[in-house]
């Protein structure tokens, strides 16, 4: 029985972790590597690295870094953030990424979805949506949520998975930072549209939220998180152990 | 000395990173000196098989690991790379593979329920069907992962574990000093780490 992923979300830039961390027992609790390799140990089942650095010097780190944490770390890692270019594919997956997400960059260019599977196969690509309610409709954004491109979200997702993305991450801006759950209606819309896995994001406050979200939504493959992980508000083993508990496929180490 | 063939097929990083994680000396190499002198030859790959068969033979290295496995020479195919140790593949067309394990390499959407997606992807649980030196620490259950949309049949005398979804796909064959991995043991946490090193000391086993 295939399990449902649990994936921490780790924000660098200039090669520190973002987002505050808060961890008894890690020593540089905003080392990527040291967070990546305690979620490891965990039972994360997968981890992204969103680097969301604007400088050349940040990106020269931010790669560094993922070299690092390849060689230590033996779980599926995704890279996101600043990916534009079949040339971005290139540069992380030789760093040891094992998944490439696209954002703005497939907005900006239509065919970067298409020419990245083609050249490294579908399971490479991810999609990674920005999805929030205008008026009603669900509505893609960019550039990090902050800019509407008025196109509707379940069509333009449906057309990146016809172009080659092998897996989809909906991103609700409604409901990111509320805590209050994830965003099941959207996400059902989703799961409706497309065959690939779901990864669901967005929402997440505590452990019932991941046991809703799976147990509403069973076409759902993933939950992502970041800050929940990384301020202990949610300990992955935990959620593991609860996830089984409640008849949910879960990987416990 | 572990050799990791290099045909152009993928990204080898963290297969050479796991090795080195677990102190293994594994290099990734296109030289056929370096694959005769190794004690043990990993076959990776990730791509469509024709593709890969494609660039093995024109690597001119298609000859050279079919004679090391004749020989005796502990083999580990890993992904693509064990579907091309079979002698067959019906990915877009069919294939010839390298024949080192009878069988063929077929879409899982003939045999798994229509409901479930591809391709299989995640962390699965291994059924273990028959003892193997490559599962020396691995128990009943463990998880490890999977990205495929094929799967090896019709080779049931070589299967050493499968997985389940919707239908029990093969996960890992063996046919003597020939192994393959349908998951990727270096994307596997410990349970993979764990395979590597007993490929590791069957290698280390069949140079002394």
């Amino acid at each position: 029985m295939i399990t449902k992923r649990i994936i921490p979300c780790l924000d660098v830039r200039d090669g520190r972790v973002v987002k505050g961390v808060n961890f008894e027992g890690l020593r540089d609790v905003s080392s990527p590597v040291s967070l990546a390799e305690y979620y490891s140990r965990c039972g994360a089942d997968e981890l992204v690295f969103y680097d969301i650095t604007a400088s050349a010097e940040g990106r020269r780190l931010f790669t560094d870094i993922l070299t690092e944490t390849a060689r230590r770390v033996f779980i599926p890692l995704t890279v996101g953030g600043g990916i534009n270019t079949v040339d971005d594919f290139d540069r992380v997956l030789k760093c040891g990424a094992d998944k490439v997400s696209v954002n703005s960059g497939a907005i900006r260019n239509p065919d970067l979805v298409r020419e990245a599977a083609l050249r490294y196969g579908n399971q490479c690509v991810v999609l990674s949506a920005d999805v929030k309610r205008v008026d009603g409709v669900l509505r893609v954004f960019a550039k990090g949520g902050r800019e509407n491109t008025g196109m509707e979200a379940i069509g333009w997702i449906r057309r990146c998975v016809a172009a080659g993305a092998g897996e989809v991450v909906v991103n609700s801006i409604d409901t990111d930072g509320v805590k209050q759950g994830f965003d099941l209606e959207m996400l059902d819309a989703v799961c409706r549209a497309v065959d690939v896995p779901v990864i669901a994001s967005g929402g997440a406050g505590k452990i019932d939220d991941f046991i809703t979200l799976f147990q509403t939504l069973p076409r759902v493959d993933a939950g992502l998180a970041a800050s929940i992980f990384h301020f202990g508000t949610v300990k992955i083993s935990d959620l593991k152990e609860q996830m089984a508990a409640a008849g949910i496929p879960a990987r416990q180490l | 000395m572990l050799a990791i063939i290099d045909y152009g097929v993928g990204n080898l990083f963290s297969l050479q990173s796991s090795f080195a994680a677990i102190g293994a000396d594994a290099a990734i190499t296109a030289d056929p000196a370096a694959i005769r002198r190794a004690d043990g030859v990993i076959l990776p790959g990730v791509g469509a098989f024709r593709d890969a068969a494609a660039k093995l033979r024109g690597s001119g290295l298609w000859n050279v690991v079919t004679a090391e496995a004749e020989a005796g020479k502990p083999l580990l195919g890993i992904c693509l790379g064990m579907q091309m140790l079979f002698g067959k593949s019906y990915e877009y067309g069919e294939h010839e593979g390298l024949g080192l394990i009878s069988g063929a390499v077929r879409p899982i959407a003939d045999v798994i329920p229509k409901t479930f997606k591809i391709p299989h992807i995640g962390w699965n649980a291994l059924h273990l069907t028959k003892p193997s030196p490559l599962f020396a620490n691995v128990k009943e259950g463990d998880y490890v992962y999977f990205v495929h949309s094929y799967y090896a049949a019709d080779c049931a005398d070589s299967v050493i574990a499968t997985a389940d979804y919707g239908a029990p796909l093969t996960a890992a064959v063996q046919r003597g000093n020939v192994m393959g991995c349908q998951f990727h043991p270096e994307k596997s946490g410990d349970v993979g780490l764990s395979i590597l090193r007993a490929f590791c000391s069957l290698a280390k086993g069949a140079a002394q």
